[in-house]
């Protein structure tokens, strides 16, 4: 067991010094990088404490989904290549919903911030009928 | 250097000019630069833009036209009356410049954010999908006699293109999967009409000003195809910025879109429009991921590529809002 502070909160304290003490004083292009790096470190503290639960629940989604068992990425590519064949489409019970719930939970990690997702949260619930 | 280099010959494609002042470097990878710079003249300065591939760079990606096929693109669109900067001078290995073209510098913006908030952009918002509705069909008009060679596409052949260089990334994308089968269940075959087609209509490639349009940049992936790619590009969710009520760039609607095009004659087919906006929202998913791809093969290292490839998931929700959206 490794001891504290935990990766998350080193992270965070990182992102935290360099947006708070070392972003105003830097311009032009670096301010840029510097911006998009510290936007970066915010991706991997979501990532920290998100994917553990996430990944959790979309392994038991695509097990039930496809019926069997694996790792994630096994699973991920069992069902990305039943789609391609077509076996499993948007009118397969619980498709629509895998891939909504999964999608949300990585635009959750990568760009909360994006309109498409807030909206999306906003107006969510349980997905419906797909329309094609 | 690169002002010394423009300033030894710049008398012989613009008469009368005595030198060159002011170069900045634009932007651009190591293959394709562009520079900013004043053409001085006893009748005052003229801004220009040099955009080239250094000696040594000649060869261009696939997809590309070719600097010779821009310049000669947007030399035929601003004959044509289209917003296009005029061409002042082909290079030639007598510049010993590499290969590309001198245009005329165009003053406005191409920064989406600004262009959609700042107030001075206020009156040209309204009016944006509709005149671009009216460039588009110019473009699509220009006489194909006049074109230089350029790649022929279908819907057909760019669903193979986009997952050829899918597949070969090697990681599975179950969203990807289910765009792909709906585009080749969809897929409407030929168009009826084969036009130029600008093949990057979208913010980042327009300059607007406060009165609207002002220029159409950047025709590197200009092809021969169905010109409804133009319009279902420009209304990728990914160019509207948050403004996603506005499909048309963030600022305009569809239906402007279209009526500006129709004005000139020129029909618009709302469906494949559609079919072309799910393409190309999977598309810039697809060169998000090739961006990640970069990141990790390419010397540069580059923390922006990396984040972009973390984007690809946006094209991802913008695909199920557009395939199976959750409310009727």
């Amino acid at each position: 067991m490794q001891d504290e502070p935990t990766p998350e909160e080193l992270i965070k304290a990182v992102a935290d010094f360099l947006r708070s003490d070392i972003a105003p004083g830097v311009s032009g292009h670096n301010a840029f990088k510097l911006r998009v790096s510290i936007n970066a470190l915010d991706l991997v503290s979501r990532q920290l404490t998100l994917e553990q639960d996430s990944d959790a629940a979309e392994v038991s989604r695509l097990s039930q989904l496809l019926g069997v068992q694996g790792s994630l990425t096994a699973l991920n590519r069992a069902l990305a290549d039943r789609i391609a064949k077509g076996e499993l489409d948007l009118q397969t019970p619980g498709l629509a919903e895998h891939l909504w719930q999964t999608t949300m939970d990585k635009l959750a990690v990568d760009q909360p911030n994006y309109a498409s997702y807030k909206r999306e949260l906003g107006e969510g619930g349980p997905a419906t009928k797909p329309s094609s | 250097m690169i002002e010394e280099q423009l300033g030894r010959g710049v008398a012989s494609w613009c008469p009368g000019a005595t030198g060159v002042a002011g170069a900045v470097r634009l932007s651009g990878g190591a293959s394709q630069e562009t520079w900013s710079f004043d053409i001085v003249h006893p009748d005052g300065n003229i801004g220009a833009i040099l955009r080239r591939a250094p000696p040594g760079y000649g060869a261009s990606p696939t997809r590309a036209a070719g600097l010779d096929a821009e310049a000669t693109l947007m030399q035929l669109a601003h004959d044509a009356g289209l917003p296009s900067p005029r061409v002042m001078h082909v290079l030639t290995p007598k510049d010993e410049l590499g290969t590309g073209f001198i245009m005329q510098r165009v003053d406005g913006e191409t920064i989406a954010r600004k262009i959609l908030r700042d107030q001075q952009f206020a009156k040209a918002r309204p009016i944006l999908a509709r005149q671009l509705g009216k460039v588009a069909a110019g473009i699509h008009g220009l006489p194909a006699s006049k074109l230089p060679k350029l790649r022929q596409m279908t819907t057909t052949k760019e669903i193979a293109d986009l997952e050829r260089e899918y597949r070969s990334f090697d990681w599975p994308r179950p969203v990807f999967e289910l765009a792909l089968r709906w585009l080749r269940q969809r897929d409407p075959g030929p168009s009826d009409q084969m036009t130029l087609v600008h093949g990057d209509f979208r913010h980042g490639n327009l300059i607007i000003g406060p009165d609207g349009v002002r220029a159409v940049l950047d025709w590197e992936l200009a092809h021969i195809g169905d010109p409804m790619e133009d319009l279902g590009w420009i209304c990728v969710n990914s160019w509207r910025f948050g403004e996603i009520d506005k499909p048309v760039g963030g600022f305009g609607s569809r239906e402007e879109l279209f009526a500006g095009y129709e004005s000139t004659g020129r029909r618009v087919d709302p469906e494949r429009v559609t079919f072309w906006e799910v393409m190309g929202t999977l598309r810039w998913g697809v060169m998000c991921c090739g961006m990640m791809q970069r990141f990790r093969s390419g010397p540069e290292h580059s923390i922006e590529r990396a984040m972009i490839g973390r984007r690809s998931s946006e094209t991802e929700i913008d695909l199920l809002r557009l395939l199976a959206p959750r409310r009727a």
